[in-house]
């Protein structure tokens, strides 16, 4: 399955199925579904970054005859501990309930307290006013530093430090300590001729999806309640609401809508619960929308990061031990993505000394969500930068540094798995070679570069496909469509029947109507959904060859089945897929495929990214100049959507590193809760992003597939960072590079 | 009290109740029935909502529903004709120059404009042009590609 | 958003009376890109919106011997379409297309962007520069008031109850006078303006200046004039030293504040910045030989 091979489908770049609806207006997003009978949900938020709720009065609220119910933290039937260990439960749903709606304390700004439906949404905005809060306002702890600190107010009284090496003897604000390690670091530093030591920092940033989370709902005490709403993951937000609500997950249907953008933060649930409780209460069906600054404020962002990396090499470039301490910001409740940084921060490495201590730290901001390739980017961030800075000092073309230390195949990692095959070499030899590393650096312009490693997962995915008598199809998927997975999803089936890809109709089921499906998230969707899509097509092949054998009376042996055609052995006879689906009737029934799996193998994608910068010196003003985004896709079944993954990622990345950040007051109130000043890149900010798909296959995957949704997040970064560094002759430690954080650099050196 | 208000969308005459406080957006959205428009911000800030308004190109969300009493507005539903879609919504799709697609109705609606008051533009004035279109999938590459393509095609064909 | 009656009149005098009458806070609406989003905010009060654009001349710009008319409620897309305004006032057009996107600029208008007086304004500056004046008019009649005199403060302007901005008026400015506007944002468009110059010149046949309106903006409660820099530049040619003394005037006149889009050390030095580069601009376009 590894050799290239020659694919009638695959490789190409088709029009998406779902494409015609989304480019004329006719795709129903989450907000875009209205129920007859329809009343409408608003949430009270918190005015304060961390207090005590002393009284919660939703009385005035309730009696108002616009109002038809309120909800509140008690209307959470009691969580049982035992029940929600089984299943797909999680340990934080006793923390997913409390910021759905805060419990005794309020933890952040813009905390959800709690929620009236009334008949418009003007009526239950006018609703919230009457409900009584009154608080005990405490100090907001909005940074790391101040987290960590003696004496620090504390968010939760029984947080106590899992993973420290003693157990903790007092509560505090760090939720979890853990330490990863392989060989020995100080006899790695020992054998050290040279060594980078520095600290870094990156802000809190939001996914920026540009479709606010909203969800329209039915509760139905006679068969499943409805819920509508744009997930990347509709069975957790069953399994997580069925929990909180003391459900059966039949007694709930979700139905994912298309969603504007999700890059991991809409894999929790924040309005779903909320809605349910109040159709419930109401006995009608209830919206609910988030406005942009809601969303802001009170959806999950990805974690601030300090990180201290220290690395030792030999004169010759051979790196010989690298070490690191990390601290990411989980937000109000415990869960940063600090152990999957701690995972990916090295991992490009082939270094036989490694020792990596994260820590996860709650502040009074909302809680943190997944963002593509959760942890990497703040972690890897350092590294690239301190691998780069060492490159600086040995005089050695960065490219040519990672070449010698590459993890490849073999290589050990620090968590646990060794590499299988792995494509960072040939990235690196790509990125030698492309036009941009070639081409002569403008002047007055800085350069960068950088790799990136993420895992990806493999997981549970449900497929089947239906054959009609015709020929034609449909495949029942499970899988959010957050980019074109439709499309890929069409071609994989294509491949192995043997027809046209338009013939078969790819349909993101509901909860009810197919088996259970992983969230899509973790570059899992191409590979694992992709691969149980094409067992479920060899299914079907398996099926038309019995059917052809019962239609000619041989054997099913006596039958292969080629490009759509099914031959007879024994003869010169032959049956296409629609001949036989046409005489399915007479052969025993329609023809469907199945396959429900739990995908192993996934492959790892690394990444390595080209940036030229200029800074304009009187300013502090970066512009992009060009960029070059090479990742592995192991094989890129639709190209256009492989590279738009990793323009996609990389542009994210380029404004996490150049301009996005959230700005808080000293009272812990975010100052910029909206796209005007939380500055995502515009187009006219961006030149072109050139793309080059490296391919080097992932044996575990019937066409070499690895997923490539996250890694391109990775190195811009660092990428961008080290091409300012080197544009303005300065070390570059903190993110974002704005232009009063540059010119201030700029103007101290004089 | 709710106002009366009569406009034109997409060369239909429509009529609609809604409170002077409710935007245009809302009254495309909510009242008339067409979902196509997008809120993303409510701001103006993104671009999603974008509409022709008697010609002009504004975000929907800055616009009052009773200011359209007696106007055009034109929306992403009028952009195809029938099952015909226009060179732009082609070219959106060969070009893959949407993921999620919720920027693309009012990108579309942009570009169309775009092209209609200059009909040859360069990349970058593509880019300026389109500047308040915000989307976060892409990284605009693959749309302002769409863009140029669809520029060409439509020079030639017209 | 708040509550709000909305009116359309089709005359000056039936939107003055309109305004004088009012009850409620009474709000102009012009483009709607300031005035939509703040009745958007928390507790904004319920409003009596009079909508001008149905009133005639409000959205046109037109030339006479003196000089410009100016429609306030003219949109940024139309104005900045006049080529025929843009030969004579560069920068004023360029400072009205820098207000937002594409979209906003479908809705915003001159008159809404100085009626609504926020400190980093683009007009304000451009408009400044080249002398402009407002004729507002109300029910005790017709007053003229200078651009830099009808802001007063931040979000504030001189207008009573009742009066209305009926009118910006630009004289035609004398041969070799040019104007430039520049603003400095972290991004390349959408952002609001962290610091911004506006320079009109006059230069004579051998490059020397013989006057010159420089106004800074975002850099204090409301654009102001830089006399020190003006008086740096009349008489003399462009130099580099004459536009290091005009940036350090610019900075030294700014009085801004720290906010989430700018330090005031940040503002201070850019703004200098700007003002030495727009400078240099409107010199070019003044026919300097430079």
């Amino acid at each position: 399955m590894s050799e290239a091979r020659e694919y009638q489908h695959i490789g190409q770049r088709t029009i998406r199925p779902d494409g015609f609806d989304k480019v004329t207006g006719k795709a129903n997003y989450g907000a875009d579904l209205s129920i007859p009978g329809m009343i409408w949900g608003a949430i009270l938020r918190s005015p304060h970054a961390h207090a005590k709720i002393t009284s919660l009065d939703v009385s005035e609220a309730e009696a108002h005859p616009d109002v038809f119910a309120v909800a509140t933290y008690q209307d959470f039937p009691s969580v049982n501990a035992e029940a929600v260990a089984a299943g797909t439960a999680r340990k934080d749903l006793f923390d997913t309930a409390a910021n759905v709606l805060a419990d005794t304390k309020v933890l952040y700004h813009g905390h959800a307290i709690a929620a009236v439906a009334a008949r418009t949404e003007a009526a239950a905005q006018a609703a919230l006013e009457l409900i009584q809060v009154a608080y005990e306002v405490l100090d907001p702890v909005l940074t790391i530093d101040a987290a960590i600190k003696d004496g620090a107010a504390l968010l939760h009284d029984n947080m106590m430090t899992q993973g420290l090496l003693e157990p903790a003897s007092a509560a505090s604000n760090i939720a979890a300590r853990m330490e990863l390690k392989k060989g020995d670091i100080d006899l790695g530093f020992e054998a050290a001729d040279i060594i980078v030591e520095r600290s870094y920092e990156t802000p809190t940033v939001h996914q920026g999806y540009i479709e606010p989370h909203a969800t329209t709902v039915r509760f139905d005490d006679n068969g499943p309640s409805m819920i509508w709403c744009p997930t990347q993951g509709h069975f957790d937000v069953r399994a997580r609401v069925a929990q909180l609500l003391n459900m059966e997950l039949g007694q709930i249907k979700v139905v994912a809508s298309e969603i504007g953008g999700g890059f991991g933060g809409k894999t929790t649930v924040y309005l779903e619960p909320v809605a349910l409780i109040l159709s419930k209460k109401s006995g009608r069906p209830v919206k609910m929308t988030m406005s942009r600054e809601d969303v802001f404020r009170a959806s999950g962002p990805a974690s601030a990061s300090q990180s201290k990396v220290k690395i030792g090499a030999k004169s010759d470039g051979t790196i010989t031990a690298m070490q690191a301490s990390l601290h990411y910001e989980a937000g109000a409740f415990k869960g940063s993505p600090m152990g999957p940084g701690c995972m990916t921060i090295f991992t490009p490495y082939d270094v036989e000394n490694m020792y990596v201590e994260g820590f996860d730290v709650v502040v009074n901001k909302p809680k943190a969500a997944a963002y593509r390739a959760p942890g990497a980017p703040q972690a890897e961030f350092a590294a690239e930068m301190a691998v780069n800075e060492l490159a600086s000092k040995l005089g050695m073309d960065p490219i040519d540094l990672r070449l010698k230390n590459a993890a490849k195949e073999g290589t050990q990692t620090i968590y646990g798995p060794k590499l299988k095959t792995v494509g960072l070499e040939a990235c690196l030899l790509a990125a030698k070679s492309s036009p941009h590393y070639q081409s002569t650096l403008q002047e007055n312009a800085g350069r960068g570069l950088a790799a990136g490693f993420w895992f990806n997962i493999g997981g549970q995915s449900s497929v089947m496909i239906h054959l009609n008598p015709d020929g034609t199809g449909s495949i029942i998927e499970g899988s959010p469509d957050i980019g074109g997975s439709r499309a890929s999803m069409q071609m994989m089936a294509a491949e192995v029947l043997g027809v046209s890809p338009s013939t078969l109709n790819p349909i993101v089921a509901d909860t009810e109507h197919v088996a259970y499906n992983q969230t899509t998230g973790g570059s899992r969707t191409t590979f694992a959904t992709g691969m149980a899509v094409i067992e479920a097509a060899e299914d079907i092949v398996d099926q038309l060859k019995a059917r052809a054998a019962e239609l000619w009376n041989v054997t099913p042996e006596q039958v292969d089945y080629k490009n759509g055609v099914a031959y007879n052995l024994s003869s010169d006879e032959r049956l296409s897929l629609a001949e036989i689906c046409a005489k399915a009737e007479k052969t025993g029934g329609q023809i469907t495929g199945r396959a429900n799996i739990n995908a192993r193998g996934a492959g790892p994608s690394f990444a390595v990214h080209l940036c030229d910068v200029q800074v304009d010196p009187e300013t502090g003003k970066t512009d992009v100049l060009r960029y070059t985004a090479i990742q592995d896709a192991g094989k890129a079944i639709h190209p256009s959507y492989v590279e738009g993954q990793f323009q996609g990622g990389a542009v994210q990345g380029i404004g996490w590193a150049l301009n996005e950040e959230y700005v808080y007051s000293a009272d812990g109130v975010m100052e910029n809760a909206g796209f005007l000043d939380y500055r995502i890149p515009l187009a006219s900010d961006l030149p072109e992003i050139e793309t080059i798909i490296v391919e080097v296959p992932n044996s575990f995957h019937p066409f070499g597939v690895r997923g490539v949704g996250e890694t391109g997040i990775v190195p811009p970064l660092a990428a961008v960072g080290t091409a300012v560094s080197d544009a303005i002759g300065l070390p570059i430690t903190s993110l974002p590079c704005s232009p009063p954080k540059l010119l201030e650099l700029i103007m101290k050196r004089g | 009290m709710k106002t009366h208000v009569s406009t034109v969308v997409n060369g239909d005459a429509v009529e609609f109740l809604c409170s002077p406080s409710d935007t245009l957006l809302h009254a495309l959205r909510n009242e008339i029935g067409l979902t196509g428009t997008k809120e993303g911000c409510g701001s103006g800030d993104c671009g999603a909502c974008s509409v022709m308004l008697d010609g002009a190109l504004v975000c929907s969300c800055l616009v009052l529903g009773v200011e359209a009493q007696g106007s055009q507005v034109e929306t992403i539903e009028g952009i195809a004709h029938q099952d015909k879609l226009h060179v732009i919504q082609e070219k959106f799709l060969e070009h893959a120059a949407l993921q999620c697609g919720i920027c693309t109705p009012g990108l579309i609606v942009s570009t169309k404009a775009l092209l209609e008051e200059n009909p040859a533009p360069t990349e970058e004035e593509a880019r300026y042009y389109l500047a308040g279109n915000l989307c976060r999938c892409t990284g605009y590459d693959k749309i302002i590609k769409a863009v140029m393509d669809a520029a060409d095609v439509m020079r030639q064909g017209a | 958003m708040a509550a709000l009656t909305y009116h359309a009149p089709n005359s000056i005098d039936d939107a003055i009376k309109i305004l004088a009458d009012a009850s409620l806070p009474p709000k102009v609406l012009s483009g709607g890109t300031d005035l939509i989003i703040q009745m958007q905010r928390p507790k904004a009060p319920e409003a009596l919106v009079v909508d001008v654009k149905k009133i005639p001349g409000m959205r046109d710009a037109e030339w006479s011997e003196d000089g410009l008319t100016l429609g306030p409620a003219m949109s940024c897309a139309e104005f900045t379409k006049r080529q025929d305004i843009k030969s004579i006032f560069p920068g004023l057009v360029e400072a009205a297309y820098l207000i937002g996107s594409t979209q906003v600029q479908g809705r915003a208008s001159l008159g809404g962007n100085l009626c609504n007086a926020s400190p980093a304004a683009d007009t304000i500056p451009a408009l400044i520069a080249n002398r402009a004046i407002c004729v507002i008019q109300g029910p005790s009649g017709t007053r003229v008031v200078p651009v830099e005199a009808f802001v007063t403060g931040v979000g504030k302007n001189c207008l009573e109850q009742g009066e209305l901005l009926a009118a910006l008026t630009l004289a035609r400015p004398e041969p070799g006078t040019a104007d430039a506007y520049l603003r400095f944002i972290p991004r390349t468009e959408m952002d609001i303006a962290v610091a911004g110059a506006a320079v009109s010149l006059t230069l004579d046949s051998r490059g020397v200046c013989r006057n010159a309106r420089i106004a800074i903006g975002a850099v204090a409660p409301t654009a102001i004039l830089v006399p020190v820099a003006e008086d740096i530049l009349v008489g003399e040619t462009i130099s580099d030293e004459v536009l290091a003394g005009v940036a350090q005037a610019a900075s030294d006149a700014a009085s801004p504040i720290s906010d989430r889009r700018g330090t005031v050390e940040f503002r201070r030095h850019v703004v200098g910045v700007l003002t030495k580069r727009a400078t240099l601009i409107a010199a070019e376009r003044a026919g300097a030989q430079l």
